[in-house]
């Protein structure tokens, strides 16, 4: 088994490598780099932005410049964080606790050196074991007929929705909007028109392109203008020589990296758990081992390096279900997974044996863009500090720009643009009423095939609903699914029951962090 | 929006309102049994999900992570007017006055923005954009009409 990795790897690198190939690569690293920097302007924007641009590259290029984007833009946080204690990007926020006080004492650069081989050990982990994993997950997946693909879409859908941010209620209920977004158009069974009122531009259905950059654009324009502040950059200077850490530095963080790690891998076998939650627990586990804890909090070198290599490493994990059975964890999952689909490649677990230049070249870039990003953040460190300080009145109308036009290429149809508004403004609702649009894609982009497989179960079944639980590999995903909701209503009851807030699964707030510190 | 309860009444009438509209819709679909389904099944079993989802939203209990920043009206006013101006432009006039005025429009919902600063940002915009969207990519969009 070994050995087959292997060539398809060697093979992979050849795909990776090809000019063009690396060119996209190297321009995803890059832009994902700056968005991470930017204050204000998140990675799931600008992937939704890039997307039409997607649309009449060829597969691999497609996949590796919007992948490239995304790991890109965690290295990116990583530099708000330790230099200047903002958490621009949720998976850094624990970096704050103890980076800034290393800035603070002088050992900024020390830190960002440190981050930089804890992602790429986290990262070169990650890749490793989606090397190995995910052709023993598709083997498994290829026997799946429809009801059991019905079930583990219905797993993966309802611990992406319920396990992220914010109530996992309302997650459920931004899921369940999001598969019925997903079926508008027409009926593919009956070529019934559904939710279209009328409306001959929503045949087709909704755009993903719309669908992201309402939600994601426009309603996050809305919610930010006049809210984000200039960022002082005073003494967040940092020169190339600073970035090496001392070797004692180092003798206390290599350890902690390896334990960051293991907890991120082990995070990304679970969906919805994406790296936020991974990084939150794997600083919160060096606390716990560490024979120093009170040191933690005012410039600890391993709670640096753990958070960071496990955010890393989760990141990696995560394409692993993507990738290999078609089903994302998260709304960057979904959107490249909807950008695959538009290109033309269908996700599932066939895509490795169709496509396998779509998946090897895409695990070896990983590999390729990692070290891209870390010959890039070496010299350019100070570039993207001073990025740092564009204010945020002249990026938004910037980025209205784009998502008007970006949307507009899409289908070269301005009935689009107006549809993007109303999503937008939707979605601005949805926010101030403190739901988390993220779920919102993942329905989306699986709405369409739920809905098949389980039309098709019942065809098999003549409508048994027993069908799903007679059959064994689908009764132990719906079990699953039933010790997930048990849990959450388990909690749910408590918290009814003892009214003092207790600690919830960490979040990206400002508040839970504070939280940790005590 | 302040704060008037405890419960949040708005979060979950939204989606059951959400929910109802997927039932009223649905039932028109034609929604047939288990063994035929029509194509209303889905859409009317989603929509029973969401409203029951709604109702334990409404009476769960507010979430209190962080503070809530005030509408900005200048700001949101602005940006929504800058999309609807590049949608009317675009299709009477082209693709140059509807990045200028698009680009403007928003770049003025910022509360310290000048028409000075606005003006430049929307002239480099478009510029640049021109040059991106129309020579180096081609997307199909006349400069004039």
């Amino acid at each position: 088994m070994v050995s087959t990795a292997l060539q398809d790897l060697w093979f992979g690198f050849g795909v990776a490598f090809e000019p063009n190939h690396l060119f996209w690569c190297f321009v995803g690293v890059l832009l994902g780099n700056i968005v991470g920097v930017l204050p204000g302007l998140g990675v799931l924007a600008t992937i939704s932005v890039l997307l039409p641009l997607t649309f009449t590259m060829a597969p691999v290029s497609a996949i590796l410049l919007l992948a490239g984007i995304f790991y890109g833009s965690q290295y990116g946080g990583a530099i708000c964080s330790i230099l200047l204690n903002l958490p621009c990007h949720p998976p850094h926020a624990v970096t704050c606790l103890d980076g800034f006080p290393l800035t603070k004492q002088g050992r900024g650069g020390a830190a960002l050196g440190v981050t930089m081989l804890a992602s790429f050990v986290g990262a070169s982990f990650g890749i490793t074991e989606m090397i190995f994993l995910a052709p023993v997950l598709v083997s498994i997946a290829l026997k799946f007929q429809s009801p059991e693909i019905f079930s583990l879409m219905l797993l993966g859908l309802l611990a992406g929705s319920t396990l992220s941010k914010g109530s996992p209620v309302k997650g459920f209920a931004m899921m369940v909007l999001g598969l019925l977004l997903g079926i508008v158009g027409t009926d593919i069974n009956t070529s019934v028109p559904r939710f279209t009122f009328g409306l001959d531009h929503l045949q087709d259905g909704i755009e993903i392109v719309a669908l992201a950059l309402g939600l994601f654009g426009i309603a996050e324009f809305i919610k930010s203008v006049n809210n984000i502040h200039v960022t002082n950059i005073e003494g967040a200077k940092v020169r190339f020589a600073d970035l090496r850490p001392t070797r004692a530095e180092l003798r206390r963080a290599v350890p902690a990296m390896l334990r960051g790690t293991m907890v991120g891998s082990l995070c990304s076998m679970i969906p919805g758990t994406g790296p936020t939650i991974a990084s939150f627990i794997a600083y919160m586990f060096e606390k716990k081992v560490t024979k120093n804890p009170e040191k933690f909090g005012t410039g600890a070198i391993e709670g640096v390096a753990a958070p960071e290599a496990a955010t890393h490493s989760s990141v990696q994990g995560d394409f692993i279900p993507t990738m290999s059975l078609g089903i994302p964890g998260d709304a960057v999952m979904a959107l490249l997974l909807g950008a695959l689909m538009i290109v033309g490649v269908t996700p599932g677990p066939q895509l490795i044996r169709e496509h396998p230049d779509v998946f090897w070249g895409l695990v070896a870039s990983f590999w390729v863009g990692n070290i891209l990003l870390v010959l890039l953040n070496v010299p350019l460190i100070s570039v993207w500090v001073k990025l740092l300080a564009i204010p945020y009145k002249y990026l938004y109308p910037s980025a209205l720009f784009f998502v008007c036009i970006g949307v507009y290429s899409a289908s070269n149809d301005l009935f689009q643009v107006g549809e993007t508004l109303v999503i937008g403004i939707v979605g601005y609702v949805l926010l101030r009423l403190r739901f988390h649009p993220a779920p919102v894609l993942l329905g989306f982009v699986l709405g369409p095939r739920l809905e098949e497989n389980f039309r098709r179960s019942m065809l098999i079944s003549d409508g048994d609903l027993s069908i799903f639980v007679h059959r064994p590999i689908s009764a132990v995903f719906l079990l699953l699914c039933t010790i997930l909701i048990g849990s959450q209503i388990y909690q749910w009851l408590r918290r009814m029951t003892r009214k003092s807030g207790i600690e919830q699964v960490p979040s990206d707030s400002i508040q839970s962090l504070e939280a940790l510190r005590n | 929006m302040p704060r008037l309860e405890k419960y949040d009444y708005l979060a979950g009438a939204a989606i059951m309102l959400f929910g109802a509209v997927a039932v009223v819709c649905g039932i028109d679909y034609h929604v047939g049994t288990l063994s035929r389904m029509g194509p209303g099944f889905f859409p009317v079993a989603l929509g029973v999900v969401l409203i029951l989802a709604g109702i334990v939203i409404a009476y769960s209990k507010k979430e209190e992570d962080g503070e809530d920043v005030p509408l900005d009206w200048r700001g949101m006013s602005c940006i929504v007017l800058g999309v609807v101006l590049f949608i009317v432009l675009g299709a009477y006039a082209g693709l140059i006055p509807a990045t200028a005025a698009c680009v403007f429009v928003s770049a003025m919902g910022d509360r310290t923005a000048t028409i000075r600063s606005s003006l430049l940002l929307s002239v480099a915009i478009t510029c640049a954009g021109v040059l991106l969207f129309s020579y180096a990519l081609g997307v199909p969009f006349p400069l004039f009409r």
